[in-house]
């Protein structure tokens, strides 16, 4: 027996580590069809990696202190300067932190839109997709936090909009809102709070979710394209026949997909940091002012469709608080999807016409609603953000009647079916045909 | 798999246009402003400028004067031509002016500059510099085309003189604002009517291209670690991560 054995023998005897990686790595079989969308999953554990990492060393020399130093500059706003010019590496490690943040709700969204089409959140999935909804709502609150920490204008300014927001629930908004920062404006309080909840409480409890996420994921094997459950056809040997081991199958697959990750973002972070203002907006290059209102407060673009419906409705009987429950449904309701969806079939290439229609509505619906949140609002483009907020809500809600005996010409294969050209031809052109719209909606609007 | 990566490249291609076409403006039109960060001529003639007349009520406090390393000026020309607040080489760039007596002077105090360009963007400060024009409803005597009863007195005026904005109503009733030089300056011209500025709006060119450059000191260090990377990301990790690829899936079908 080799010294490499004997060590791991002593190990396993003490702690499960074989038995472990076997589990979850060597032998745990996902489906051989993944296609392109099954990239993110593993993209977004890269880039929490990410996060934390260039987050640690931020911390060294970030101080979340409001107060102004001898030149007149909040010494928050300072450090993040200190940071990006008298630090070694630090600008590289700043704009990894800046430009993962943005990255992180790229690879989630196009991670829960993998899960739709493909009904992933289905049983015996639900409980992923729950924990996976939970992991959003916490990476929202843990985005939102930490664009307070620049102190920048934007910074100080969204944090007052997003705060005030409870101060609009009846009784004790005014209260819970002073409660949660810590001030009657927000300041310094509110800046030292956030920061020790973003470096410490929130990531402690995104952790926890995502372990959790794989864990339930682990237990019921992953869904695919196709929605057909592997582990129904087994071989002789036990082993699922349309599975194949995770490593090495698709550890080699995701490092490909690491590889073009790190592409573009390396292209972002050397080349254009600031996103052309979406990722590190202009006026958050203004130190945080309580005095001055910005003209107009734009969230980060990831929460731009949640802020659009906000806006869109109406404040009604006296109170604005209704605004602040659509938005709040409109994130809640995405956990409710394993039970508003009625159809007998999981994939969308087995799904009849109406959630083919109803999903392309969604998406329009969806991605207007983020150049809507972006943009100050006018009358035209509050009609149009009703609209959309009417289409987003509709997907979700009428989901138990369209979706019922919703099913296709082609029923679900016992097998799972691999790519095809025609397949991919025909990705590349909804992904155009999506863009294209998007950007002369937002031409034009 | 190839197709996939391709279809990849193609969708981020895409969605370049797609990120910068809805950034709206407002304001006045602004011209571009003609920088280029590489230049370092350029960012010295406007360090020059910088220090000897904005630096007076303006800090560049994020800023020090020995990281002008940069631009190619060595510490000896630094000390003896660049520096009269402080004879510290890694001090920043400060003021002496009492913040109080700043606001007092001028309705509010002279913002830092540190990150001016990054807020507001290089066509905005190259137009703004360019920008007054005489107004005698302003206790200064000055107003600003970009930056409408701006605080700020027209510091440049001996070399710029003087402007006077005319405003045209367009053939669609939209207002139109122009100025045009009355009085020239020592570094403007005005010759049977025509004025050419050509001297000046350089040296505004050169301020912007400077202010542009504090806003980000290691930004052309930036671009040039930027490219090692994408070269090793696209010759070697993409590469080997598909061929690794392949061979190991060569069996699946």
């Amino acid at each position: 027996m080799s010294t490499g054995q004997k060590i791991l023998n002593w190990v396993d005897e003490r702690f499960p580590l074989s038995s472990m990686m076997k589990e979850h790595v060597t032998e745990y079989y996902a489906p051989k069809n993944f296609n392109f969308w099954y990239f993110f999953g593993s993209l977004a554990l890269l880039v929490l990696v990410i996060q934390i990492v260039t987050g640690i060393f931020l911390t060294m020399n970030y101080k979340p202190d409001g107060t102004l130093n001898g030149a007149g500059i909040p010494v928050a706003f300072a450090s993040v300067e200190y940071i990006m010019r008298d630090v070694a590496g630090g600008w590289i490690i700043r704009y990894m932190h800046s430009t993962g943040a943005s990255m992180f709700f790229v690879v989630v969204y196009l991670h829960m839109f993998r899960g739709v089409i493909y009904g992933s959140y289905k049983q015996p999935r639900e409980l992923v997709w729950v924990f996976g909804t939970l992991i959003f709502l916490v990476l929202m609150a843990e985005a939102f936090m930490g664009y307070l920490l620049p102190w920048g204008q934007m910074s100080f300014w969204g944090a007052q909009v997003i705060v005030n927001l409870f101060a609009s629930i009846p009784v004790i908004g005014p209260d819970l809102s002073v409660f949660i920062r810590g001030d009657f404006v927000v300041g310094d309080a509110t800046l030292n709070r956030f920061f020790a909840l973003h470096v410490i409480a929130v990531p402690l409890i995104l952790l926890a979710l995502v372990v959790a996420h794989l864990i339930a994921l682990h237990e019921v094997g992953s869904n695919n394209p196709d929605g057909v459950e592997i582990k129904k056809l087994k071989g002789e040997d036990g082993k699922p026949l349309d599975g194949i081991p995770f490593h090495p199958y698709y550890t080699v697959k995701d490092v490909l997909g690491v590889a073009v990750f790190l592409i573009v973002f390396s292209a972002i972070v050397f080349f254009a940091p600031e996103m052309g203002g979406y990722f590190l907006e202009h006026p958050n290059f203004d130190q945080a002012d309580p005095l001055k209102t910005p003209p107009h407060i734009a969230p980060v673009w990831y929460f731009t469709p949640f802020y659009a419906i906000l806006r869109a409705i109406p404040s009604f009987a006296g109170t604005q608080v209704w605004g602040v429950l659509a938005m709040g449904a409109a994130v809640v309701l995405i956990a409710f999807l394993p039970w508003l969806d009625k159809s007998p079939v999981k994939s969308i290439r087995y799904r009849g016409p109406k959630f083919k229609i109803m999903l392309t509505l969604f998406i329009t619906a969806f991605i207007g609603l983020g150049i809507l949140g972006a943009l100050p609002s006018t009358n035209l483009r509050t009609i149009v953000a009703q609209l959309f907020s009417f289409i987003y809500f509709a997907f979700f809600l009428g989901m138990p009647f369209y979706t019922k005996n919703d099913v296709g010409t082609t029923p679900v294969p016992t097998r799972v079916t691999m790519s095809t050209p025609a397949r991919q031809a025909r990705f590349v052109v909804l992904v155009v045909v999506t863009l294209v719209a998007a950007t002369l909606f937002a031409k034009f609007i | 798999m190839n197709k996939t990566i391709r279809q990849l490249v193609a969708a981020v291609a895409l969605m370049v246009p797609a990120v910068g076409a809805f950034a709206s403006s407002e304001g006045p039109a602004l011209e571009k402003a003609p920088i280029n960060i590489q230049d370092t001529e350029s960012l010295q003639r406007g360090a020059q400028t910088f220090v000897n007349y904005c630096l007076s009520c303006h800090s560049a406090s994020a800023m020090r004067y020995n990281r002008l390393a940069d631009i190619g000026l060595s510490e000896e020309q630094i000390k003896s031509n660049l520096m009269f607040a402080t004879d510290k080489i890694g001090e920043q760039m400060n003021v002496a002016m009492d913040k109080k007596d700043a606001k007092n002077w001028f309705g509010a105090t002279p913002p830092d500059l540190s990150v001016i360009a990054r807020s507001r963007g290089a066509d905005y400060l190259y137009g703004y510099l360019r920008g007054f024009y005489r107004d005698p409803s302003r206790p200064t005597g000055w107003n600003n085309l970009v930056f409408d009863k701006v605080g700020m007195p027209h510091i440049l005026w001996e070399w710029q003189g003087e402007q006077e904005l005319h405003t045209h109503k367009g053939a669609d009733g939209h207002e139109e604002h122009k100025l045009e030089l009355v009085k020239a300056g020592t570094l403007t011209k005005l010759e049977n009517g025509k004025a050419n500025t050509a001297e000046f709006d350089k040296r505004m060119a050169d301020l912007t291209n400077f202010l542009v450059y504090i806003g980000e000191p290691v930004q052309v260090k930036r671009h040039q670690v930027g490219y090692t990377v994408l070269l090793y990301l696209f010759l070697l990790l993409l590469p080997f991560a598909y061929f690794l690829k392949k061979e190991y899936w060569k069996d699946i079908h």
